[in-house]
């Protein structure tokens, strides 16, 4: 196990560097010109831009420029935004709330597509299995900023049940509509993994078994066929806590949440390379580590799967 | 907002622990009601939305309207911009004289102070200015200073992409010649030729006066800038909220109504409009263009926006020596003719932009109605028919813009109409980005149409003719080279009073109707959108919110 999560975290390092080149290379060599829009409707002074070039090392060849932004990174150094904010300060700063909505959207999926999955499965055909199928079919059909808007519409702005937008205010209530919508798109694939995944083994050999034994219904469900059922749900939910990190860009703007999705919207749109890069390797951290969580859990939930 | 915090309790009872409660109320604090118990007229404070500032809040490193909407309220210049009409009005300067238009005297005001109790003075103005158009410090208004003696003496003189690299390319000199303190509240200024409109030019923000903590650390002068307008920046929190509050020691003639404004970062535009209809912002000035489109937003916001023209105009033009199909003035007129305006305005931009009937905004000193006349009127016949009389082009037409911008709708529509109307092919073609797009105009590589804009730095009419069409102008990609023109924008700068050049600025405008190598297109309008707390919210010139002149209900 230790051996495992070592060997892991060593082959981590060169997905990193390969990963950060290769969005680095992509961000940099993409056309565009930083100083487009920084000086209104028109084109920036020479000076200006002489300066803000040098400023950024933008007049060195790519690789120069890779090399001296990585020797920073090895220091804990991101490199300053175009607006001269360190981009570790506002990174930090901006990954708390991400991370609060992140991990409130993958709590709220969890419990809700789990809990509509087994229902779903143990009534197979039934009512609650016909409303799970339809609503998730409509949720998955919903494009989010759809979802988004509308609920932002009516319990925002028409009930006035939750604020409209979340601002500086990130706390746990503010982020609650948010955090539902996000959820909402895996919430629905969740459940429908979860109650394909219980009701085929709900069919299986060892359950026959377990009930022949004479075991109750909730122990047979709850502890044989549910642990085993869980495997494919968690990694699910292993990859979606990377999505759900990464693809909050649309939430973040129509709730103006200050995360890093906001950030790196706001980085693509001012061509700021340095942040997108900086701000992409910490989601690609998040996401192999989230997904080294989930490689151990295998072990924990079946016993067969072994990492020695 | 009362109603909000009650159902706020509801829910947060059915739904989440007490904690959050508390953390909730804290984001209403804004909502004036209860603690300003004085009910005034004046005072109060109002949340309006902001983006981030692009640069530092140096006036002059600013031209962008993130930055510039702050720099707006913080700054007091020598002239102010009356906000209906964009008139010059005296502001920190006493007077500005002149008896040749070329040597001005300015003398301030004895009584404006900058936010940290020191005195604005001659040299607050001489220096700031010294420093803005000194072209190592690299800031972004240098050019505003050009008219000024002795500016080219401080730009740097090497060439190639950074003319200030490599041994002797340093400038002469750090200090203009033509700018001399004289006593405390008296200096001077020489332009290299006549400029009639000097004055007019001074309320732009790049002219501000810096106080001296300003050379000490122009860096923390950045986050945290001292300035003599009526509001002073209280706190800026990058990418969050800059708020500003009343600068104690102002005692010019137009302070602000409120107490306090914060400046709240969006993003997104949707986000902040449906905080305004909501009432948890008081101020937008970015409607959403889905809501722009048959009016929602009004109905949404009962009637409480109000839109104006900017001095903002998008233009067409053509450079006949490059493409020498289009050199018969007749030709180009057809083609101006052919572009329905009208509807383009209505279906692309939602109302976001209004037909052009001139090449000068309708914002700004000096404007006249309709000077481009039949030109720039939709009339598809008669397009059609003087296509024809003067022959008409072999091949096709492409219309040429900058990709990076939102510019690819209404190119289609506007070759669309030349298309239906002339019965010729024309294509929009994109050029990877703007600065790629300005390299290929000034070698002179594109043919057909390219687009143009222009922002003007100062509400004049001269602004929107001698930088863009005077013979060697930096702008002028058309070869425009018009002996009249030039003759008449020499008369006009040499003219005694503003009214007699802004007659032979009219005049030099009317010469552009008749070439028609550069066709207006539209003027961009601007919106405002507010909540019912507040009154008072109008655009100025530069479609910016007045903020100082917005009161609380």
């Amino acid at each position: 196990m230790f051996k495992f999560t070592v060997r892991r975290l060593l082959q981590m390092i060169p997905v990193i560097i390969g990963a950060t080149f290769l969005i680095y290379w992509m961000v940099f060599s993409l056309p565009g010109d930083p100083t487009a829009g920084k000086c209104g409707d028109r084109p920036c002074p020479d000076a200006y831009v002489a300066q803000f070039e040098e400023e950024y090392n933008l007049n060195d060849p790519l690789l120069v420029q890779y090399g001296k932004y990585m020797a920073g990174v090895v220091q804990g150094d991101f490199g300053e935004s175009y607006y001269g904010v360190p981009v570790s300060e506002e990174l930090s700063e901006r990954f708390v709330v991400t991370a609060k909505l992140g991990l409130m959207a993958l709590g709220i999926e969890a419990v809700i597509g789990i809990l509509a999955g087994v229902l779903a499965a143990l009534k197979k055909g039934g009512f609650i299995d016909n409303v799970v199928l339809v609503s998730t079919l409509a949720v998955i059909a919903l494009p989010l900023f759809v979802t988004a808007s509308v609920l932002q519409l009516y319990l925002g702005i028409r009930w006035e049940l939750f604020p409209v937008t979340v601002g500086s205010d990130t706390s746990f209530y503010a982020l609650l509509l948010p955090a539902f919508v996000l959820a909402s798109v895996s919430l629905a694939y969740l459940a429908r993994l979860m109650r394909t995944n219980l009701s085929e083994n709900l069919g299986s050999d060892y359950v026959r078994t377990a009930r022949a034994k004479g075991l109750p219904q909730s122990r047979v469900v709850g502890v044989h066929t549910l642990r085993n059922s869980l495997i494919p749900v968690v990694t699910f939910l292993g990859y979606d806590l990377g999505a759900l990190m990464g693809g909050t860009i649309v939430i973040e703007g129509i709730f103006n949440i200050p995360g890093v999705g906001n950030y790196i919207y706001r980085a693509i749109n001012d061509r700021d390379g340095v942040v997108v890069v900086g701000a992409v390797t910490a989601l690609i951290l998040v996401y192999l580590f989230a997904n080294l969580v989930v490689d151990l859990l295998y072990g924990l939930l079946d016993p067969r799967i072994s990492h020695d | 907002m009362r109603r909000v915090r009650r159902s706020l309790t509801l829910a947060s009872a059915l739904l989440v622990a007490s904690a959050a409660l508390a953390a909730c109320g804290g984001d209403d604090d804004d909502g004036g009601g209860g603690q300003s118990e004085s009910g005034e007229q004046t005072g109060g404070e109002i949340t309006v939305r902001g983006c981030n500032p692009e640069n530092p809040l140096v006036p002059g490193n600013t031209a962008e309207t993130c930055g510039g909407n702050v720099l707006d309220v913080t700054t007091a210049k020598l002239i102010k911009y009356a906000t209906e009409d964009a008139a010059p009005q005296n502001d920190i300067a006493e007077s500005i004289e002149t008896e040749d238009n070329q040597n001005f005297t300015v003398t301030l005001k004895d009584d404006y102070m900058f936010s940290d109790g020191t005195q604005v003075t001659a040299s607050s103005f001489v220096d700031a200015w010294n420093y803005n158009a000194y072209g190592p410090n690299g800031y972004q208004s240098s050019y505003f200073f050009a008219p000024i003696a002795g500016y080219a003496d401080l730009q740097c003189t090497g060439d190639g992409e950074d003319p200030c690299a490599g041994q002797g390319s340093q400038p002469k000199a750090e200090e203009m010649s033509g700018l001399e303190v004289v006593d405390d509240l008296t200096f001077t200024i020489q332009t290299t030729e006549q400029v009639s409109n000097l004055p007019v030019r001074l309320g732009y923000t790049a002219f501000a006066p810096y106080p001296e903590s300003f050379f000490e650390d122009p860096e923390a002068f950045g986050t945290m800038p001292v300035s003599a307008g009526p509001y002073m920046v209280e706190e800026f929190t990058q990418n969050e909220q800059i708020v500003v509050t009343k600068n104690p020691e102002y005692s010019g003639e137009f302070p602000g109504n409120l107490d306090r404004i914060t400046f709240r970062v969006y993003n997104d535009a949707s986000a902040a409009y449906a905080d305004v209809v909501a009432g948890n912002l008081d101020v937008t000035d970015d409607i959403p263009v889905n809501v722009l489109q048959d009016d929602i937003w009004l109905s949404d916001l009962q009637d409480r926006g109000t839109e104006r023209e900017q001095g903002v105009i998008s233009t067409m033009g053509m450079d006949p020596t490059v493409d020498k199909r289009l050199d018969d003035p007749a030709l180009r007129t057809a083609i101006s003719m052919a572009i329905d305006r009208e509807t383009i305005t209505e279906q692309i931009f939602a109302g976001a932009a209004a037909p052009a009937d001139g090449w000068v905004s309708p914002v700004v000193d000096g404007y006249v109605e309709g000077q481009c006349g039949d030109n720039c009127t939709y009339d598809p016949e008669a397009a059609k028919a003087m296509w024809e009389e003067a022959g008409g082009i072999q091949g096709g037409l492409t219309l040429t813009y900058n990709a990076d911008s939102d510019h690819g709708p209404w190119t289609e529509a506007v070759c669309n109409s030349i298309r239906q109307a002339l019965d010729v092919e024309c294509n929009p073609r994109p050029v990877v980005d703007f600065a790629t797009f300005l390299t290929q105009l000034g070698d002179k590589e594109i043919d057909g149409l390219f687009r143009q804009g222009w922002q003007m730095d100062y509400p004049s009419i001269e602004n929107f003719l001698v930088p863009l069409y005077s013979k060697g102008a930096s702008s002028n990609y058309y070869s425009f080279d018009n002996a009249d023109f030039e003759r008449l924008n020499r008369e006009a700068a040499a003219a005694p009073s503003v009214e007699e050049a802004n007659l032979l600025y009219q005049e030099a405008e009317r010469l552009l109707a008749e070439d028609m190598r550069i066709i207006p297109l539209w003027f961009t309008t601007g919106q405002v959108g507010w909540s019912d707390r507040v009154s008072g919210v109008e655009l100025n010139a530069f479609g910016v919110p007045d903020y100082a002149a917005i009161s609380l209900n």
